[in-house]
């Protein structure tokens, strides 16, 4: 499954980083503190924050991860999309909740698994 | 370092939260470009960043040295902050002195030093009270 996947699927926007739609999504990991983000999440996973500032982008590069999807319709900042879109980085929005969020994002990957 | 092959020299600006992390992003792409098996890559690119938010988040800025060598890479942080009055405590996952409004950026979860210490083959910190904390990051090729 692929992040693009994640977007259609599930109804959310893309708010930068076209180019990566392509990046396989095996993963979920959902934190908002940064570092404990770098320590435990898995790579190639779909990053759910409620965080909208520029930081995401770096700490998303350095973990590995698929892309960043921005929860509970919290608003993006520009310089932060502008930087995902430099480097490739997906960045999704959805109004959902980080919980659902999780949940609607597993049972795609269990669906996909099953095919 | 005598048997280094490259070395890059980073300044750190102080309370620049838009370009902070700018220099361990940079190394993180000569790294991969010298083909340095990626999970070095990674460990590099995450104790970099840690060091390199600490020296922003609490002391004003400073500056960065990696040294990359035949066996391993080294990294240099160092600051003019307040320097650290207790590192044992300052090593223990959770403590943070972070203020609120680095929180709300999701700093401050006390993971950072713990982060480095996991990612690297030796770390040392020395720091001195109102005059600033040096970190030398140690990861070795073959780690
Ligand atoms: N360069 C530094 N100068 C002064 N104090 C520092 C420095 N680096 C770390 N500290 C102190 O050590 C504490 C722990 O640092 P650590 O990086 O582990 O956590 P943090 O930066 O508070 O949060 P996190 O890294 O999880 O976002 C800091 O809160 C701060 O009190
Ligand atoms: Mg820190």
């Amino acid at each position: 499954m692929d992040v693009k996947m994640i977007a259609d699927k599930l109804n959310m926007k893309v708010l930068a980083g076209k180019k990566g739609l392509g990046m396989k999504v095996e993963d979920i990991y959902a934190c908002d503190l940064l570092s404990w983000v770098m320590a435990r999440a898995e790579k190639a996973s779909a990053w759910i924050t409620i965080h909208s500032h520029v930081n995401i982008v770096a700490v998303a590069l350095l973990a590995e991860l698929s892309c960043i999807i921005v929860s509970e319709g919290v608003k993006v900042e520009s310089n932060t999309l502008e930087r995902a879109d430099m480097e490739g980085i997906p960045v999704l929005g959805t109004t959902m909740k980080t919980h659902r969020t999780c949940i609607e994002i597993h049972n795609l990957i269990k669906r996909e698994q099953k095919k | 370092m005598s048997n280094g092959i490259l070395t890059l020299v980073y300044d750190i600006p102080a309370m620049d939260m838009i370009s902070a992390g700018e220099a361990s992003s940079n190394v993180k792409k000569k790294l991969k470009q010298l083909g340095v098996n990626p999970l070095i890559v990674k460990k590099v690119s995450i104790s970099m960043y840690e060091a390199e938010m600490n020296a922003v988040i609490h002391a004003n800025g400073g500056s960065a040295t990696v040294n990359i060598g035949t066996d391993e890479i080294v990294i240099i942080i160092e600051d003019r902050g307040p320097g650290i009055e207790n590192i044992d405590l300052a090593m223990k996952e959770g403590y943070s002195t972070a203020s609120d409004e680095v929180r709300q950026m999701g700093f401050g979860a006390g993971m950072g030093l713990p982060n480095i210490k996991k990612n690297s083959d030796s770390l040392n910190i020395e720091s001195e009270i109102g005059k600033g904390t040096r970190l030398e990051i140690a990861i070795k090729f073959t780690s």
